[in-house]
């Protein structure tokens, strides 16, 4: 049960139940759809860019709880950063549930994302937990399609 | 008492089965012994793919340790030796189908190839434009993907029978679709998702009766229950080795043969040729016709041995048993509250596909991992069997005659960790 605990910590379980910014947003200027073939899993996320700052953020789709609940705190913590603090905080969360030390000296603190660490014990979900970022981060850059993990 | 039971064959061979015992046979199965996460392994993705028999690893081996030659080609002992085992092999696979001449019988990669082969030597020559090729709701994407690339190739018209919600193939939307534009009905005989057994003889005859053509995806069924595709009368059918407890990269296709003979040949190459000049090549005879090139040999061989294997059991004795376990399963599964079950049609092999409300199969697999106990989650290679039950993906568990109830109570019990995590 430990290492499941691991993967599945309270905050985790909490937001994939009651995932927050789970909504369309009207005000959104940007638009994009995530998808990973594998396991069907399904991802909107709505950008509200405002100075080169996000300004505001929410998601809609259907995922296992690791990508909903990662989809949920990642709305939480870009809220207000700018472009370039959001795409620093893309990397040091891949990094960190894909098993990597951090490479950059300057990398923001992790706050509440820290809960998924114990993704990087569990390869096969590592795509499930990074769906909602890399669809974040291709919206962020202003590309339109649809992202694929595949 | 006897440890085993002697009976007489179609063919006039003296069969000998042993007494069915689970215990035994999980001993035939060396990776069963093994451990996952510190846990005895529950192993409950057979439709995806078989454990292999000690006897298959044994063939495997033997072959590259004693008779490894190049085969149809040298005339020198070693080749001759390879040359037998793997037509031996061919000949075990007919009299497992009860197909009427080994000539009838072609080696390929898998059930995929065997449709795709279908696909481009019999598809594309009697196709034309507005033509159309039927398939039910519940197949595997190898039997649908090619038939769209032919219809898309023809300007035919892929048409779809729908199932009902328990699973069950429909005849009556059958028979509405069968028409003088029908040229090929493609149907799987066991669903891979739902466990369904299709009225595969019900088709047959329906379709002969238009006189049109019927291929049969038979990867799910030839594991659990004997096939006789002479009583079945189909035109082609199919199978993959490594789901009949044989290795990986071969596959069978079977198929009438005035049908292969009338057929092109599939690829260019050595071994499916009688003579080549830079004018004309003549092609061999079937089944060389369609193997161009040096095939899987130890594959073919190996699949051999799972067929020896299978017959000292008897797929009787392996049907009863799993029939057994799968209503023990699909009813301690039910019975947890939660639960839904996908597929619970009248005659089912091997298949519990299901949902747990408020989680998502894959974290029931994971949980479920933990535990040492292997599923399947995701879409199951049928993307239109998810959206017939407006669902993204479900847990499915799948059985094999070396599973236990103790197993299935594991996988129970499993099932309540989970929901005890998500509480």
């Amino acid at each position: 049960m430990s290492d499941l605990r691991e993967l599945y910590q309270e905050l985790i379980i909490d937001h994939s139940k009651r995932p927050r910014n789970f909504k369309v947003l009207e005000a959104a200027n940007r638009k994009l759809e995530g998808y990973n073939p594998l396991c069907g899993d399904k991802i909107t996320v709505f950008l509200e860019l405002e100075h080169e700052r996000v300004k505001n953020v929410s998601f809609q789709g259907s995922g296992c709880a690791i990508s909903t609940a990662s989809a949920s705190v990642m709305t939480e913590s870009v809220k207000g950063k700018t472009l370039a603090e959001a795409e620093a905080l893309f990397d040091i969360f891949h990094q960190m549930v894909t098993g990597k030390p951090p490479d950059a000296e300057n990398a923001p603190e992790l706050g509440k994302l820290a809960v998924f660490a114990g993704v990087s014990e569990f390869p096969a979900r590592v795509k499930c937990a990074t769906l909602a970022w890399h669809t974040l981060r291709a919206a962020l850059q202003g590309k339109g399609d649809t992202v694929s993990t595949e | 008492m006897n440890s085993a039971t002697e009976l007489l064959a179609a063919d006039g061979r003296q069969v000998r089965h042993r007494i069915f015992d689970v215990r035994t046979i999980r001993e035939d199965f060396p990776l069963l012994k093994r451990q996952v996460h510190g846990k005895p392994l529950v192993y409950l993705d057979n439709a995806a793919t078989s454990q292999k028999p000690q006897m298959v690893i044994d063939t495997v081996n033997r072959y590259y340790a004693e008779e490894n030659a190049n085969i149809h080609r040298g005339a020198y002992y070693l080749s001759e030796k390879a040359t037998q085992a793997y037509e031996d092999a061919r000949v075990k696979v007919q009299r497992f189908l009860h197909a009427p001449s080994e000539r009838e019988i072609i080696f390929t990669r898998s059930v995929t190839e065997a449709i795709n082969l279908v696909m481009h030597c019999y598809g594309r020559k009697i196709l034309n434009a507005g033509d159309e090729v039927i398939i039910s709701a519940m197949e595997h994407h190898s039997n649908i993907v090619p038939w769209q690339i032919l219809c898309e190739e023809k300007g035919a018209i892929l048409r779809v029978v729908p199932i009902d919600d328990a699973g069950e193939f429909l005849l009556d939307e059958f028979a509405k679709l069968l028409s003088p534009k029908t040229k090929l009905v493609a149907v799987t005989h066991v669903s891979n998702a739902l466990g369904t057994i299709t009225p595969v003889r019900q088709i047959v005859d329906m379709a002969h009766h238009r006189h049109i053509p019927v291929l049969i995806d038979g990867a799910q069924a030839v594991p659990h229950f004997e096939v006789d595709v002479q009583e079945l009368d189909c035109e082609f059918y199919g199978f993959s080795g490594h789901k009949l407890y044989g290795p990986t990269g071969i596959g069978i296709l079977y198929g009438k043969a005035e049908l292969l003979e009338a057929m092109p040949p599939y690829q260019g190459g050595g071994d499916m040729i009688r003579s080549v000049t830079f004018e004309k090549t003549i092609y061999a005879p079937i089944p060389s016709k369609f193997e161009a090139g040096t095939p899987h040999i130890e594959g073919g061989i190996g699949l051999g041995a799972a067929i020896d294997y299978l017959e000292g059991i008897g797929m009787e004795a392996i049907n009863a048993y799993e029939q057994e376990l799968l209503a023990y399963a699909m009813k301690a599964v039910g019975a947890i509250p939660g639960v839904r079950i996908f597929g619970t049609a009248r005659e089912k092999a091997g298949v519990i596909s299901f949902s747990l409300e408020g989680v998502h199969p894959h974290d029931i697999a994971t949980i479920l991992d933990q535990e040492g106990i292997a599923i399947r989650t995701g879409h199951h290679c049928a993307q239109p069997v998810m959206e017939r039950f407006g669902v993204p993906a479900m847990a499915r568990a799948s059985l094999a005659f070396y599973n236990t109830k103790a197993e299935i109570d594991a996988l129970v019990a499993g099932i309540h960790k989970v929901k005890e995590v998500f509480g």
